[in-house]
């Protein structure tokens, strides 16, 4: 099936539909809402109440809440804005997650919604540039990082059968659909696009991996054959299979809705590149500068930090030569 | 021996452990270690919480979190009394190698979370005591704190939380003795009425004078028991450094180191 016939849906739509019909038949999962709702979660509140929870606008007592069910076996679901999920309770998530899972076992999985500029008028406290960086950081801390609704609904069943805490970062817009239900492998952390036949790959994060099979086909046109890489998962991927990929390139560009060279992506790269001693140059794109009150189209916010498709293809070229 | 004796006696074994415990490690807290003494001993010796030592994480246990971390050193001396580890552990506290630090944490059998970090065991408690109803399981979960960890917004949110979900299985248990790091609580930011407040939250509100043992342990029993489908709150009254008469109710004692003569002279005293 090709993904064009895919009705397009959001992340999390597809993950909760999916995530429904695991709860109906797995009695040790929780759903937790900090106030926050979608189509496909009125289902999981109606058929399963005694599993499912509103916490009000409370991120704290969320991730302590959240704590306090999977260590009494609970596989819990908590579900909020991206930046207040991450942001406004970040002690609790180092303490009671990725602090307290190296001695006990537990099994939380934070499902946080608009990544990078997705809620595009909401301005800069909604906007979620830090969260990839700053929850990579944690020890323990599984981040994934998908880029359209097929890979967001495969990752229910890592969220299951993975223990320890996961954050899920979830665009907020619909997205066209880059997979089918046979693809991607999960467990593998990344999947390649194109090959492409030059030295040069395009390694793209959530949003941006369709930022770059735009600017791959523009480079198509002109004569240039990128590959491009879907990184969906920070923390776990297959080493070997990541190693192997990226000796076929002597250049790579880090692409991701998130502040550049702060701890995201880039990083991610940069330290793989290095401490496997691949000969490899890396131009990291990312949000240079600040925070932005802009309001408008993603594409129009994009343009205005740089990471438009048009921004990109100039920068890529000029690191070509 | 009668209970109430059991529990003057093993109050004034764990006074005498704490005071040894702090003349190995200077690093310690004392004087909040001492404030809360009495509130331990009438929980693991007064057969308020049911639990086994061998099994640390039995599913039948009653869940009892420390959340005011640092102040609990005189936890060691009951855990090890009790056969969770074995009573040498107490001569290397804070030393290379041991699991007992200045500030606990799970790695010690007998501790349930991570304590070092003021504000986080009251929504965990309620997280688990949600569990533990949602599961129509019969332990009870209970949280000890201070007054200045009360000053944590995160508390007020776990408060908000175990009273709209009728949590009566949850207990909490506050050493009250007036004093964090920079002074008196009240002085930073002061509670007011804590019976107003935290009966305008919801909560089944009771006080008791947190050094006398037997009184202790009868509000305990009594709140262990109340089922009105209300979280509970036990106030104890207490004095940080109780017991070192030089360091009782003093400003600056949370930080406050005692030269090992002076523990010396206490100790003689009390044998």
């Amino acid at each position: 099936m090709s993904t064009s016939a895919i009705k397009p849906m959001t992340m999390r739509d597809a993950f909760l539909e999916t995530l429904f019909d695991v709860m109906e038949n797995e009695e040790r999962s929780f759903f937790l809402s900090a106030d926050f709702g979608a189509p496909a979660l009125d289902k999981i509140r109606e058929r399963m109440p005694d599993r499912f929870l509103n916490i009000g606008i409370a991120e704290q007592n969320l991730i302590n809440v959240a704590a306090g069910l999977s260590l009494e076996g609970y596989i819990v679901f908590a579900y909020a804005i991206a930046p207040f999920i991450t942001m406004r309770c970040y002690e609790q998530i180092r303490i009671n997650l990725a602090l307290l899972s190296d001695v006990r076992t537990l099994n939380v999985n934070l499902i946080g919604v608009g990544a990078g500029y997705s809620y595009v008028v909401s301005g800069p406290t909604h906007q979620c540039l830090e969260d990839l960086s700053i929850m990579r950081t944690l020890p323990n801390m599984q981040v994934y990082s998908p880029a359209d609704h097929i890979s967001a609904s495969k990752l229910v069943d890592i969220c299951i059968k993975n223990t320890g805490p996961k954050y899920l970062r979830f665009d907020a817009q619909t997205l066209p659909a880059l997979y089918t239900d046979l693809c991607p492998d999960i467990t593998q952390g990344f999947y390649v696009h194109r090959l492409g036949s030059s030295s040069i790959s395009l390694v793209a994060t959530g949003y941006m991996v369709h930022t770059a099979l735009a600017v791959a086909k523009q480079l198509d046109e002109i004569g240039y054959s990128v590959g491009v890489i879907d990184i969906f998962s920070l923390s776990l991927f297959s080493t070997q299979a990541l190693k192997k990929q990226l000796e076929c390139y002597s250049s790579i560009v880090t692409l991701e809705e998130g502040f550049q060279g702060r701890g995201g992506l880039d990083a991610l790269m940069a330290a793989f590149i290095s401490r496997h001693n691949l000969p490899i140059r890396l131009l990291p794109i990312g949000i240079e500068g600040g925070y932005r009150f802009d309001l408008g189209s993603r594409e129009i916010l994009h343009g205005n930090v740089g990471i438009d498709s048009k921004s990109i293809l100039e920068r890529v070229r000029k690191f070509i030569v | 021996m009668t209970l109430a004796d059991t529990l003057r006696e093993k109050a004034k074994w764990v006074y005498q452990q704490t005071l040894q415990i702090h003349r190995i490690a200077p690093e310690t807290r004392i004087a909040s270690s001492l404030s809360c003494l009495e509130i331990f001993v009438a929980l693991y010796y007064g057969h308020l919480l049911s639990f086994d030592s061998a099994q640390p994480f039995m599913p039948e246990r009653d869940r009892c979190i420390i959340s005011k971390g640092h102040g609990s050193i005189s936890m060691y001396p009951i855990l090890a009394d009790l056969g969770y580890f074995d009573k040498k552990e107490l001569d290397r506290v804070c030393q290379v190698g041991s699991f007992l630090g200045c500030i606990p944490d799970p790695k010690i059998p007998g501790y349930e979370t991570i304590n070092g970090s003021l504000g986080h065991g009251v929504g965990v408690g309620a997280g688990m005591a949600l569990a533990l109803k949602r599961k129509k399981a019969n332990p009870k979960v209970f949280v000890v704190t201070g007054d200045g960890e009360l000053q944590e917004g995160a508390i007020w949110e776990a408060f908000m939380f175990a009273s709209h979900h009728k949590l009566d299985n949850l207990n909490v248990i506050v050493d009250n003795n007036h004093i964090s790091m920079l002074g008196f609580t009240s002085e930073a930011i002061s509670h007011g009425s804590l019976q107003e407040r935290l009966t305008a939250f919801g909560w089944e509100y009771s006080e008791v004078n947190g050094h006398d043992v037997i009184a202790v342990h009868i509000a305990i029993k009594a709140m262990k028991e109340a089922a009105n489908a209300k979280p509970k709150i036990l106030i104890a009254n207490t004095l940080k450094g109780h017991g070192i008469p030089f360091l009782e109710n003093e400003k600056l004692s949370h930080i406050m180191a005692i030269k090992s003569e002076v523990l010396n002279q206490l100790l003689e005293k009390t044998i």
